[in-house]
């Protein structure tokens, strides 16, 4: 028992980053009907924000610290952070250790940003194309944003490690009377998925925006004829898909450490899960994301690999090609999109 | 000629031409002259060359006749190249029936896959051919490692039956792909001059695969096979109500092209006896349609010239590092020489991958039509020129 | 006994009965047209018969087989062909090609991998091809594309296409629809022309009386789902039923 509920844990974390990575894409593909191969890169470039800012924190200058000495005699050079030195050592300190989650703050604009350019410099421009365009341009684009990545950062992963207080392990089963130890960060990451969630699906349903914009989803024309300017809302759409996306790579830096290829791993992923859960539908992805991030995690247990070994590699993908097959529109795709 | 018109034969001729002379073509540069890292005349690469051209002119008889996308074609090109090595561990280092294994391999591969992903079309198809590439690259990286060897690939060992063959040779060593005795690997140098040109067996047996594959393209493009898988890209209603059913169509048409990624894989191995599993990962399967759309989807020389040009200008790109940028803009004033490295310099080395990004959003924006269109335009852009200046020639005297 | 028997077709989208108790009968050799308001159920009607739909109720008999169940290509493979709404043609190939793949479907079936042999060897096919071009007045523009062509000249090659087949039976769906009068016109002649010289049955669904009862030697209206009445054409002229529904109560 103590077992099954640690492997369902495990699964929500990674499912965690699936649903948010699916939710951004299925917003995409809904409103503005564009398949987006580098939704994986802004997962990256949100990832990214958080090692910048870290690596901003850690901007430090050099004294001579006359007390201390090397082991040859010589006054030994210290590195102070700049902001230990205006904030002080504790303030300072503090700040360092939680800029991953300070960098949320930082990468909300930028995200929103990169997302208002691509939207506006290029997706705009591929609305009317075939899909197999846009899979191609975006194809494309996601090897351009990795490569700079790679320019800038390095092809190692940086480590990014959480604030010291969140780094630890709980027990979550001593409530219960049972033991389950469970990294804190990952209790985190699934809290602000949901959060994150929480908040998309709020927005959509409770603000005149959001209703234009489900408007939008369910029959792009009719709303147009209505003279409501859908595609201004629809790059505002862009935006907070690619903040979403952003936010879910910020926050899983400490989970794992970022590197340039983290996106299009993530990606490909994604995309089965947006499939299972069905093309357009938001519930069906995050639906779709937690299930298969829990299979996946059930998959990689001892005896299910030793009943059918590497079942842990695979698992998602047969599930979608069953799906696919089975129930073409996925778990909560609505009849007539993309049935064909 | 060969059942070809015109205009073909004239095509195939030129791609024969051009692979036969190849040594000689690629090689512009004498061996000591400083432009001598431009040429491009070694056994390897070109045998690089061909072997993506084929691999290339596959994928374009899916996806340029049919419009359907595959992202998932290297699967069939690594199981081409396992299914060779395994003849060479098994039968013997004779290339050709590791050749003909590999594409009925991949053949039957394609046809299992194909069968299940094209009851979908568009992104659907799209993302289950992906699915199964992907698939089947962790399950070569991991559960088939009896098969496959894992994460090391697989490779010839000392105690490999080889009942045909030899299991080592008398020296104690492996022994070499050979083709009835002629050594893949025996490579035959040339001096002119200050020119050396290296003709190596491989390389020719590839390039007679590759006109061979090229020639077969050529006749399925103009067959009323390919004429029906181009009316799948462009109504499939009409299509299936004039009474053909598109699926043996398509299916037919992603076997085939699965064939030639599987023979592409073949001579892969029959090249440098290995296999791994990093051939069947997906970004391996776009780099196909990079090259593919890069030249000219849907035309029948484009895959050829994508496939060249990417590898050509990846093997180029790579050898320029800052020296070598500093060294041709050093006519420049300091602080501009400077400036100008350092802004081409994330585009060459590593940066290949950059260069091609780019590259291939510039083509799939402004020009879908590829190489192909581009030097079209070109063309024309040329003949209308000649034409305005022949029309003013003509009108300057009555004037 | 037609040579199209609809017997009791019924077919429901979710709350809306869309057809109810369809019975229809095509004469063999007659031009039958199927009429309307809006909304009667005629295109959910066409798609029963060529395999879009599959009615909830019914049979429908093409010369005594049945089509129910069958796709679209088997059932175009027994005879029927049919012409839609806005010309379905295959846009990205040349008007020849157009030609040639109706007269490779009827030659080969629904799938034959002819995948070496030239297209410019298969002289029959080319004939062929060349002849119902000549036919339709387009020899000339064999070479273009076919999405280059005019409205009323993608309604001929549509037509054409359909009739390289040899169809026993022939549907038009609102073939006039957005058309100029003089293309109208053209194709009511050859519509016409088809019905007398050719050894075909022709269904046309449509809007534009004119067509109607310049083609037509049979008439059923539809209503709501259900057919109405079905008569020669003088006598649905002056038959009141038919006015209140259809024409309307000034007309």
């Amino acid at each position: 028992m103590d077992a099954f509920l640690l492997q369902i844990l495990n699964g929500l974390d990674k499912g965690s980053a699936y649903a948010l990575i699916a939710l951004g894409l299925t917003l995409i593909f809904g409103t503005l009907g564009v398949v987006n191969f580098a939704h994986g890169a802004l997962f990256m470039i949100g990832a990214f924000c958080a090692v910048t800012l870290q690596k901003i924190f850690s901007l430090s200058f050099e004294t001579v610290d006359p007390d201390k000495t090397d082991f040859l005699g010589n006054p030994l050079k210290v590195k102070t952070p700049y902001v230990e030195s205006w904030f002080g050592p504790d303030l300072g300190g503090a700040i360092i250790d939680w800029s991953v989650p300070l960098a949320i703050l930082f990468a909300i604009p930028i995200m929103i940003a990169v997302g208002f350019i691509m939207e506006r410099g290029l997706i705009k421009h591929f609305y009317k194309r075939p899909h197999a365009d846009q899979i191609l341009v975006t194809f494309g684009l996601a090897i351009v944003l990795q490569e700079v990545i790679k320019y800038f950062y390095g092809a190692n992963p940086i480590p990014t490690p959480a604030p010291d207080a969140l780094n630890g392990v709980a027990n979550l089963g001593a409530v219960i009377g049972m033991d389950i130890i469970y990294p804190v960060w990952r209790i985190v990451y699934f809290c602000f998925a949901c959060l994150i969630i929480g908040a998309v699906f709020a927005f959509l349903q409770f603000t005149t925006f959001g209703m234009v914009v489900r408007a939008g989803m369910a029959d792009r024309e009719t709303v147009g004829l209505l003279g409501i300017n859908i595609d201004r809302r629809f790059t505002i759409m862009f935006g907070i898909a690619a903040a979403v996306a952003g936010l879910a790579g910020v926050m899983y830096t400490p989970i794992n450490s970022p590197n340039y290829h983290m996106g299009m791993d993530f990606l490909v992923l994604s995309f089965v899960v947006v499939v299972v859960g069905g093309m357009g539908s938001l519930p069906g992805a995050v639906l779709a994301g937690f299930v298969l991030g829990v299979l996946e995690s059930f998959a990689s247990m001892e005896w299910a690999i030793s009943l059918i070994p590497g079942i842990n590699q695979i698992i998602i993908y047969l599930v979608a090609i069953v799906i696919l097959l089975v129930r073409p529109r996925g778990l909560m795709g609505r009849k007539g999109v993309m049935e064909d | 000629m060969f059942g070809l018109d015109k205009r073909d034969t004239t095509l195939l001729l030129i791609v024969a031409g051009l692979t036969i002379f190849a040594p000689f073509i690629l090689n512009p540069f004498p061996t000591d002259s400083g432009l001598a890292q431009f040429n491009a005349g070694y056994p390897d690469l070109m045998q690089r060359f061909v072997i993506f051209g084929i691999f290339a002119i596959g994928f374009n008889i899916l996806f340029g006749l049919t419009g359907y996308l595959s992202f998932g074609h290297a699967a069939f090109l690594g199981v081409g190249s396992y299914s060779a090595v395994w003849m060479f561990k098994l039968l013997s280092m004779n290339v050709l029936p590791a050749i003909i294994l590999s594409v009925i391999i991949a053949g039957l591969f394609a046809l299992v896959i194909g069968y299940v992903s094209l009851r979908r079309s568009g992104i659907y198809f799209s993302i289950l051919t992906l699915a199964f590439a992907q698939m089947s690259f962790s399950l070569a990286y991991s559960v088939l490692t009896p098969i496959t060897n894992g994460e090391t690939g697989l490779q010839l060992t000392l105690d490999d039956p080889r009942v045909l063959g030899q299991t080592a040779t008398a020296d104690g060593s492996i022994p070499v792909t050979n083709l009835f005795g002629l050594e893949m690997r025996g490579t035959y140098e040339m001096a002119m001059g200050p020119w050396a040109f290296q003709f190596n067996m491989g390389y020719y047996l590839c390039a007679l695969v590759l006109i061979a594959a090229f020639y077969l393209s050529i006749r399925i493009f103009r067959s009323p096979f390919g004429m029906m898988l181009r009316a799948v890209k462009s109504n499939q209603q009409r299509m299936n109500y004039t009474g053909l059913n598109s699926k043996p169509y398509t299916l037919a048409a992603f076997v085939i092209s699965g064939m030639y990624a599987g023979l592409a894989g073949g001579l892969m191995a029959s090249m440098d006896p290995l296999a791994g599993a990093e051939r069947m990962q997906w970004t391996a399967s776009g780099e196909v349609v990079l090259m593919t759309i890069l030249g000219g989807a849907g035309t029948l020389i484009g895959p050829v010239l994508g496939a060249g040009f990417i590898k050509y200008f990846e093997n180029i790109f790579s050898k320029i590092n800052s020296n070598v940028l500093h060294s041709w803009f050093s006519f420049l004033p300091d602080g501009l020489e400077d400036f100008i490295v350092f802004i081409i310099y994330p585009f060459i080395g590593k940066g290949w991958h950059l260069t091609l990004g780019i590259l291939f959003m510039l083509v799939v924006i402004y020009l879908p039509g590829g190489l192909v269109e581009g030097g079209q335009r070109i063309g024309g852009w040329f003949k209308g020129r000649k034409k305005s200046d022949a029309r003013q020639s003509e009108t300057n005297p009555a004037e | 006994m037609g040579i199209l028997e609809v017997k009791n077709v019924g077919k429901r989208f979710g709350g809306l009965q869309a057809l109810s108790d369809v019975n229809l009968s095509v004469k063999e050799n007659s031009v039958h047209a199927i009429i309307g308001p809006n909304g009667a159920g005629k295109s959910t009607l066409l798609n029963c018969l060529v395999g879009k739909l599959i009615p909830d109720t019914g049979s429908v008999m093409f010369d005594g087989q049945s089509v129910l169940g069958r796709a679209p290509y088997e059932i175009n493979q027994m005879g029927i062909s049919r012409v839609f709404q806005t010309p379905e043609i295959f846009g990205d190939l040349t008007v020849l090609e157009n030609m040639m793949i109706p007269c490779l479907a009827k030659r080969d079936g629904a799938f034959e991998l002819n995948a070496i042999a030239s297209v410019l060897s298969q002289k029959d096919i080319m004939d062929k091809a060349e002849h119902m071009l000549e036919e339709m007045n387009m020899a000339d523009k064999r070479h273009m594309h076919a999405a280059s062509l005019s409205r009323g000249d993608k309604r001929r090659l549509e037509i054409g296409m359909c009739l390289s087949q040899e169809p026993r039976l022939l549907l038009l769906d609102e073939p006039t629809a957005g058309m100029a009068r003089a293309d109208t016109n053209n194709t009511i002649d050859l519509l016409k022309q088809i019905s007398e010289e050719r050894n075909i049955t022709i269904a046309i669904i449509e809007h534009d009386m004119h067509v109607v009862f310049s083609l037509a030697n049979r008439i059923t209206v539809l209503a709501q789902g259900t057919p109405l009445v079905e008569d020669d054409p003088e006598n649905i002229r002056g038959n009141p039923k038919v006015r209140e529904a259809y024409l309307g109560e000034t007309a």
